[in-house]
């Protein structure tokens, strides 16, 4: 199997730099002021080193990923990752899709198979579902290293230069599943996997033994919660998160302090010390780095990772 | 009524070669054209004579139901004790139902199901199952069907929706006027799958890549 580092994150990957991504979320607006403000604060963090730009996330419609990823990565210089999901998309679409990223410089894509329509905001339109997400792998893959779409088809001229992402459900249960999952993305060339939102650190260290022997690099997902409500918000309503209840009691009890500087300095204390361990763990355990979801909360981040890799 | 075309001689072998003893269940019902008795018995031979002519020997046993869309029934009808393996002559449904009967003995298409004709039918639930995409995958997925028993379809299941062994999407139960009257959590289908192939202890069957679905052959209307 052919694998090239384009991107930036491929490159430290490859060169076995633990690494640091982050989430940027843009919405159902022409108006990208707020996303780029959050991209730019993640960069001048200066360890970043690329973030994800959602697609129609939870089935809410939203901006094109693709045209954000290209003007988030022009003006604040920013790597992105292109998310793109097979929902709304048909092979079709999603050839001219890569081939527009690869045009606009975009050197990762995250493949998604992505929510259902029907949990979404717009539940009456037909999902498409052409492809799945190993398919979409599958699709890139021989773009990038074959010059073919699924069906053969030449592309002319030069290729796009991606590297390709999945996600990884680190709550699947049996993991095992989740195991002959990867393998097949291995198979047909994921590059690296980032997962899903983890806060027990027993279930990462679980997850990444168990997956070792696909071989690909993994991206612990995690989610530093600003507030007791955004915490508790996790545990009762994401799916297959689960929030240790020591760490929701912690929060309870911030939550409680009346001094809202005091709060607001105390839960960044806790973020920090908590996930510092948490990533050092992992690290120890063979993650490749960390995926970093706190949207609009910068405060514990940058201290995070210096704690993790130093200043 | 039920088009079903016949698979490739070699794929339905290959889904037998592993097995001594077949029983090979025709169908009396609405399949077209007709997969009863006579193309059973047929398939039967012919499964005989490519196992001898790789130089290995199956028995095989042809008998046929009225129906193999009915569970109840599957289950008055066939008394598979003695076989390894079922073939079934009948469209994705049957093969489906025969599976979930019998769970200790696999059952494998020898069709593909190509197209459901309009047929009035008001008895109680129905699960759909089958969506005659012709081209039966249920020989390799424990005689389950991913592109109708998971909620997009894919190839290359489960995706991050299944929880706890359930679909995120729970199917909506419609009346006849074709409202919704109750939603109800569904299992995952690539759950289903993943354990019945680890049952069958077949999970390279899990673990092997699927190329997309051809909807070349769906494309309306369509005419037989």
């Amino acid at each position: 199997m052919e694998k090239k580092a384009f991107s930036e994150l491929a490159k430290k990957i490859e060169a076995k730099e633990f690494v640091f991504t982050g989430e940027l979320e843009p919405h159902r607006s022409i108006d990208l002021t707020e996303v780029k403000e959050w991209a730019t604060t993640l960069k001048e963090i200066g360890k970043i080193i690329a973030a994800n730009v959602t697609d129609n996330p939870r089935s809410d419609s939203a901006i094109s990923s693709l045209v954000a990823a290209y003007l988030i990565q022009r003006d604040t210089g920013l790597e992105c990752v292109y998310q793109l999901r097979v929902t709304d998309r048909n092979r079709l679409a999603l050839v001219s899709d890569i081939l527009g990223a690869g045009a606009l410089g975009l050197k990762n894509i995250l493949a998604l198979a992505g929510d259902h329509t029907r949990v979404g905001t717009t539940p009456k339109a037909k999902p498409v579902f052409d492809l799945d997400s190993a398919n979409l792998i599958d699709l890139i893959h021989r773009m990038v290293y074959e010059g073919k779409d699924l069906d053969g088809n030449e592309i002319h001229g030069p290729r796009p230069e991606i590297n390709v992402g999945t996600a990884g459900g680190i709550m699947a249960e049996p993991l095992e599943m989740e195991v002959f999952k990867l393998k097949r993305k291995a198979k047909v060339g994921a590059d690296f996997i980032q997962t899903q939102a983890v806060f027990d650190v027993n279930l990462a260290v679980r997850y990444l033994k168990a997956v070792k022997e696909v071989g690909i690099p993994t991206l612990i997902g995690i989610f530093p919660p600003r507030s007791y409500a955004q915490a508790e918000f996790f545990g009762k309503f994401v799916p297959g998160v689960i929030v240790p209840k020591e760490f929701m009691d912690d929060f309870k009890k911030m939550s409680e302090i009346t001094d809202k500087a005091v709060r607001k300095e105390k839960i960044k204390e806790y973020n920090v010390n908590y996930f510092v361990d948490f990533i050092k763990e992992v690290r120890k355990e063979g993650a490749a780095g960390c995926h970093i979801m706190a949207v609009g909360y910068p405060d514990p981040i940058a201290p995070i990772i210096e704690g993790v890799i130093g200043k | 009524m039920i088009i079903t075309k016949e698979k490739p001689i070699e794929e339905i072998y290959g889904f037998l070669e592993p097995f001594g003893s077949v029983l090979v269940v025709g169908c009396d019902s609405c399949t077209q054209p007709p997969r009863g008795l006579r193309e059973a018995e047929t398939y039967a031979s012919l499964m005989e004579m490519a196992a001898r002519v790789k130089g290995k020997e199956i028995k095989c046993e042809a008998i046929t139901v009225v129906r193999q869309c009915c569970s109840e029934g599957v289950k008055e009808w066939i008394k598979p004790d003695g076989h390894e393996v079922i073939l079934s002559m009948a469209c994705g449904i049957g093969v489906q139902v025969l599976n979930e009967v019998f769970p200790e003995i696999p059952a494998f298409p020898a069709q593909n199901t190509v197209f459901v004709g309009w047929e009035e039918k008001r008895e109680g639930i129905m699960y759909e199952n089958c969506r005659a995409c012709g081209d039966c995958l249920l020989g390799e997925t424990g005689g389950i069907c991913p592109r109708t028993r998971c909620a997009k379809g894919m190839m290359n299941g489960p995706c991050g929706g299944c929880i706890d062994g359930k679909c995120e999407i729970p199917v909506q139960l419609r009346n006849w006027r074709g409202e919704v009257v109750e939603e109800i959590k569904q299992d995952c289908g690539w759950y289903l799958i993943f354990n019945r192939l680890k049952a069958m202890k077949r999970l390279d069957l899990f673990e092997k890549y699927r190329e997309p679905t051809d909807y070349s052959i769906w494309t309306n209307p369509r005419r037989i």
